[in-house]
């Protein structure tokens, strides 16, 4: 058999903590994430960033985790699902999902939640459009996806009452 | 069936300078590594023969956009987020923009880049179209210095890059134009979001009297490449738009593309398609006024 | 009794914990005792508190938290990996394995046919599914090798070092093909099942239409596409039993098949269903295999092992809906009532048995749709291919024979110079009428008032006069069409009888009240609804219930999460459980008949105290009055049927033949809603998936293969391709189905493709009589390009 390449440890901040991860360079960053980092909230549905469901946030911008190679993980600043609850405290977005139905089978909500909190934080206020847009990356089977809208505008408007 | 991991080798080079001399030195062994987003995916799927890579995902010499008296220029490490929120291009090139949009959905947008796009050389790819139609020129660097390019003429077979093995892209000039042009783009996917193009139109043209006095059409997913649609080009030129003429231009565009029956399309549909789009190009180009 | 050994509880298995809110906990340690016979009675009035209303997901904080644990999620001490080595053809005989160089055998669990201790099949309604192909194989993707290591990269090389080599023998891969006997691929002439219905005398009755319309009707196969892929965790070994944790919808489904698998007694086999990202149907037989390959590779090496599918291999290999053809022939009156209507409906079922019959079943008895027709023929069969064995998926077999119906009867009307409205009108079924397989219809149903509210809540009128205004002056043509349907709760004829479900309602010491049942959550609701049912029964609230996680070693046998049973049947079981628990201990003179939830629990905490336990188990009672005959397949079908009518809006653009939904009305009348929420929820994914059935989700195949099996080529909606769905319910209560609710889960997926089906033929004059209608199809028949 070939050689192996030289596994590496990574130094990255995930949820606001200090971490060194350590693979293969090409470990997908999920993998590592999953298994290593011991976050299991973040989910493979395809493998091949089409559905989202492996959705995470990178230095504030949401990416396919299962496409993101472990070394250009180096310096990260990542958020998992893991950390948008605060404390025990839910999110707005996470409130709207359980009051709008906007979860069913929960397999894609990690992803989807954390595509609509990227959104709000891109777009306070989104038209239906542009919530269409935000989450078209991320592919739910059990909703139709029409309470997850709902969840988002009813999140806007959670939002607007506290600020 | 995913590859084999851990056979894979990727590097961070210390600097472009570097990383070109690591191609130099060693030819065809490193290519450059983007964004990932399609190398990834073909990881995933066991089909990335290619087993070293060196990342320049962070080589900030290659990213951003800079504007000059005649050329808006792109770095090759610019994402399409990028592409979609800047000022200037979305002014003198939307059509660049529309294809950013339209590509992947927002986090495959954060991710891939307009060099890793031209690199990939895909003929489904949705920005090279309206780079074609842009008149695009690519810079391409090495250790043995610069050179800049036409895109057209760039990709010359399915998957072939008139690139050598040690260069790099490293930018995409838009030359920027005074003269008002009518301008359209429209991708036809397997769906709304996420799609991979079934037949992709940009077009372009300058009108003078009624009379199309300079036209630019290019297509994706129709052929080996994108491509010009020269034939077609060449009867609309210099030409009053009528629906003849229009007809004319549409036999003609069945000569210049070569669809072809895939896991996603047919080459009938793709060919009249095209066509169909061509129409509407000719007719959106004359509404607006 | 194989309790797993403290030691090996999984890491993602929380104990019992109280946190704010009450969640489902895993891993309870209720010992299993012979439950106490129910005391049966009838329904107490109660408070509704509950039932009606939007309760909370029992466990949507955990889903959206990210803390909810599927099996991919878990790991176990010393486990290790599990891959499945496949047939690279459609049919032939195994000639060799061969094992490549270059990887350390030595290191790995290998499992062949031969490995099986029990009997090599995937029990299920008969045997003739393999585990492991042995000496031929008869589908491509048919499992052949298992192999296990801990490293999950190598386990991948290893895969793609083993090569399987057959001899090819001749395939067949179409309806016509296998009908036609080209060759025998299964039993003495390919068909698993045929079923011939009647009604009136049909033969004679064309002499009194006035109208005879005939027309063929296409459906093709359909991937269930749950975003979570199929996967177990098995731990087996001569005295430890075999135990397996995974995403499924059957435990006992999955229990029988190990049962017959590995040859032991039922109590040394047990099946734990972890949460569940989605099944609808992909995930009622399908487990039983991956579950078998995960615990035999556990028994060969001793450690647990855990099979996750990764998605290109879920969707080459596992099961998909039928493929239909349906052949309509209708006989019409001047006044445009039906008077004969013949049906010749066929499924395509893949390789091996599975539960075609009962797909077909399904289909057959809902051919003829909701509609009053004195004389009907239906011929039915499935059909062998050699093409991996299709199997359940939401509607099974009715979103294929109602796609027919309903698109035929759009043409029926056209040629009976009648709307397509109208010819419904006069035809809807009523309360005291028959339906095709001679039930007579005891509720009150209400068809015509679903058809004017829906027509009028969807602005039909008023759209289709102004599409036909608008469309010759646009590229982009309009159209708007319905379709009117039924859906039959729970199991078919005997079926509820066969299955004989329980269910059991406990309360502990603290004053908890527990449900055990086989029932599954999936993302549809079951674990909230079942706490409603009970909270109201006694008097709770939701938080007090808990719904164990469905574990064969401490729940019964509730039947399996399938067939739009769940609410319904085990629903009224969990009702009648409540009950019990509240009058054993009214009986008792430790509660009175209205108390507070601090006096409940100190009751429950005298109770068991002195008694040790208080438990009602409640076993499924089949109606005196309904009666199915088998052999002449007549009879009350089903208990229950929602009814519905459901209109689409399309818009077309004649250039790129793309078709988008652009408004969607679902109408039904469904008993009872328990939850609005999540109600609303089931019938807005079950139309999303029709959107896909009718428009996108094309399976193309290449000798036998789904070719396209990736996310990027084999198209579900995204949330740019559907519009707002609009749901809106009518109740008529089912006096046997708990607070009056029957059964939706599947109802969406019968009306939703025939009703856009119809608003493209409105919109563009095409006769669209297959799905999926892909721009492809649509623009051959749209004709020649536009200038």
């Amino acid at each position: 058999m070939p050689e192996s390449a030289a596994r590496i440890r990574v130094q990255c901040e995930i949820n606001g903590v200090q971490v060194t991860l350590e693979s293969y360079p090409m470990a997908r960053l999920l993998d590592v994430l999953r298994e290593q980092a011991g976050l299991t909230g973040t989910k493979e549905g395809c493998g091949e960033g089409e559905c989202g469901a492996c959705s995470i946030e990178m230095d504030g911008a949401l990416v396919n985790s299962c496409l993101i190679p472990l070394l250009q993980a180096e310096g990260a600043r990542i958020r998992t699902i893991e950390g948008v609850t605060n404390a025990g405290q839910l999110s707005g977005v996470q409130e709207a999902f359980l009051a709008q139905g906007g979860a069913q089978c929960g397999i894609c909500t990690p992803g989807m939640v954390l595509a609509a909190l990227n959104l709000l934080a891109r777009i306070p206020n989104p038209s239906e459009d542009e919530i269409r847009e935000g989450l078209s990356g991320n592919l739910c089977r059990c909703t139709g996806y029409t309470k997850i809208f709902a969840s988002v505008v009813e999140a806007c408007r959670l939002a607007r009452r506290t600020t | 069936m995913r590859s084999f991991v851990p056979h894979y080798r990727l590097e961070t080079p210390r600097s472009l300078t570097n990383a070109l001399e690591r191609m130099a030195n060693e030819p065809n062994v490193w290519k450059p590594f983007a964004g990932g987003t399609d190398l990834m995916v073909l990881l995933e799927a066991g089909k990335l023969p290619h087993r070293q890579f060196l990342s320049i995902w962070k080589l900030a010499e290659l990213r951003g956009v800079s504007v000059s008296p005649t050329h808006l220029t792109i770095g090759a490490l610019t994402t399409y987020s990028d592409i979609r929120r800047n000022e200037h291009l979305s002014q003198e090139f939307p059509l660049l923009c529309r294809a950013a949009a339209e590509t992947g959905s927002v986090a495959t947008q954060n991710r891939g880049t307009l060099g890793g796009n031209i690199a990939n050389a895909s003929p489904a790819a949705d920005s090279p179209p309206a780079m074609l139609v842009y008149d695009a020129e690519l810079e391409l660097v090495s250790t043995k210095g610069t050179r800049r390019v036409p895109f057209h003429g760039f990709w010359h077979g399915y998957k072939k890059l008139a690139l050598r093995e040690d260069e790099l892209i490293a930018r995409v000039h838009l030359p920027r134009s005074d003269n008002p042009w009518r301008e359209y783009y429209r991708k036809v996917g397997t769906r709304r979001a996420q799609a991979i193009s079934k037949v992709c139109l940009a077009g372009r043209a300058r009108l003078e009297a009624g009379r199309v006095v300079d036209v630019r059409i290019a297509l994706g997913s129709v052929a080996p490449i994108v491509l010009r649609a020269a034939q077609a080009e060449r009867i609309l030129e210099n030409a009053a738009l009528s629906p003849a003429l229009i007809r004319s231009a549409q036999e003609a565009l069945a000569r210049d593309i070569s669809p072809i029956d895939d896991i996603r399309s047919t080459a009938r549909y793709r060919l009249r398609v095209a066509q169909n789009l061509l129409a509407e190009f000719c007719e959106s180009i004359t509404a607006r006024l | 009794m194989a309790i797993a050994p403290a030691g090996a509880l999984p890491r993602g298995c929380m104990p019992f914990t109280k946190l704010g809110v009450r969640q489902r906990t895993g891993c309870a340690t209720i010992p299993r005792h012979s439950g106490t016979a129910g005391v049966e009675h009838d329904a107490m009035a109660t408070e509704i508190r509950n039932i009606g209303k939007s309760v909370p997901r029992k466990e949507g904080r955990e889903k959206v938290t990210g803390s909810a644990r599927y099996v991919d999620d878990l790991t176990f001490p010393g486990m290790i990996h599990g891959i499945t080595v496949r047939s690279p053809i459609a049919r032939g005989k195994i000639r060799e394995i061969h094992f490549g160089e270059n990887i350390p055998w030595q290191e790995f669990a290998i499992v062949t046919a031969k490995d099986i201790p029990g009997k090599n099949c995937i029990a299920l309604l008969i045997e003739d599914q393999p585990c492991l192909a042995d000496e031929f194989v008869n589908h491509p993707e048919e499992p052949v090798v298992l192999l296990a290591h801990p490293d999950k990269y190598l386990l991948e090389e290893a895969r793609r070092a083993v090569r399987v080599e057959v001899d090819p023998l001749p395939a067949v891969f179409s309806i016509e093909d296998s009908l036609a006997r080209k060759h025998i691929i299964w039993g003495e002439d390919n068909i698993f099942k045929a079923f011939h219905v009647e009604k009136g005398d049909i033969d004679r009755a064309w002499n009194e239409a006035a109208f005879t319309v005939e027309g063929e009707y296409e459906t093709g196969a359909q991937e269930q596409l749950y975003i979570e892929p199929q996967g177990m965790i098995a731990q087996a070994g001569p005295s430890l039993g075999v135990t397996v944790w995974g995403s499924l919808q059957c435990p006992y489904y999955v229990h029988k098949a190990l049962v017959r698998l590995f040859g032991l007694p039922k109590e040394q086999v047990r099946v734990v269903q972890t949460e569940t990202g989605g099944g609808f149907g992909g995930k009622e037989e399908y487990p039983s295999m991956i579950a078998g390959h995960a615990a035999l590779l556990a028994w060969k090496s001793g450690k647990p092992v855990k099979i996750i599918y990764d998605r290109a291999e879920d969707m080459a290999a596992t099961t998909k809906r039928h493929p239909s053809r349906t052949r309509i022939r209708t006989g019409v009156t001047r006044d445009g009532k039906f008077v004969a209507m013949e049906i010749d409906f066929t499924l395509d079922g893949g390789a091996y048995e599975t539960l075609s019959p009962v797909v077909l079943s399904r289909g057959t008895i809902h051919a003829a749709g909701p509609y009053a027709c004195p004389n009907i023929r239906i011929r039915s069969r499935v059909v062998a291919t050699n093409a991996p064995p299709h199997g359940a998926f939401r509607g099974f077999g009715a979103p294929q024979s109602v796609f027919a119906m309903e698109r035929h009867l759009d043409k029926v009307a056209a040629a009976v110079g009648l709307s397509p409205e109208e010819l419904r009108r006069r035809n809807f079924i009523r309360q005291g009428e028959m339906l095709a397989v001679s039930q007579v219809v005891q509720e009150k149903v209400e068809m015509g008032k679903l058809l004017d509210r829906a027509l009028e809540l969807s602005g039909y009128h008023e759209k289709r006069a102004r599409f036909s205004l608008e469309n010759p002056l646009s590229s982009i043509k309009r159209g708007i069409g319905f379709a009117a349907f039924l859906h039959g709760a729970g199991f078919t004829g005997s079926g509820e009888e066969y299955l004989a479900s329980e269910a059991l309602v406990a309360v502990t010491r603290d004053g908890e009240v527990q449900v055990l049942a086989g029932s599954t959550e999936m993302g549809q609701g079951t674990n909230t609804v079942f706490a409603q049912i009970a909270a109201d029964a006694i008097g709770l609230d939701c938080e007090q219930i808990e719904i164990l996680q469905p574990d064969t070693s401490l729940v019964p046998n509730s039947g399996p999460t399938v067939a739009s049973r769940t609410t319904m049947i085990v629903g009224k079981l969990v009702e009648t459980g409540a009950l019990n628990v509240k009058k054993t201990l009214i009986e008792s003179g430790l509660l009175k008949a209205t108390f507070t939830t601090a006096e409940f629990r100190k009751a429950c905490a005298q109770y068991v105290e002195t008694f040790g336990e208080l438990r009602s188990l409640v076993k499924y009672q089949h109606p005196s009055d309904l009666h199915w005959d088998d052999s002449r397949y007549q009879g009350d079908a089903y208990g229950a049927y929602a009814w519905a009518v459901y209109v689409a809006e399309v818009s077309v653009d004649i250039r790129t033949a793309e078709v988008r939904v652009e408004d969607f009305v679902a109408v039904q009348e469904v008993g009872k809603v328990i939850n609005p929420v999540l109600a609303a929820g089931q019938i807005e994914g079950g139309v999303a998936q029709g959107v896909g059935f009718a428009l996108y989700e094309n399976v193309v195949w290449q000798e036998g293969r789904m070719s396209n099996g990736q996310m990027t080529n084999y198209i579900m909606p995204t949330t740019m391709d559907v519009p707002k769905i609009r749901v809106y319910f009518e109740e008529i209560p089912y006096s046997r189905g708990p607070a009056g609710a029957k059964g939706i889960g599947e109802l969406p997926l019968d009306g939703t493709a025939p009703a856009i089906a119809n608003a493209i033929s409105s919109a563009t004059g095409i006769d669209v009589s297959e799905i999926p209608m892909t721009p492809e199809k649509l623009l051959e028949l749209l004709g020649r390009p536009h200038a």
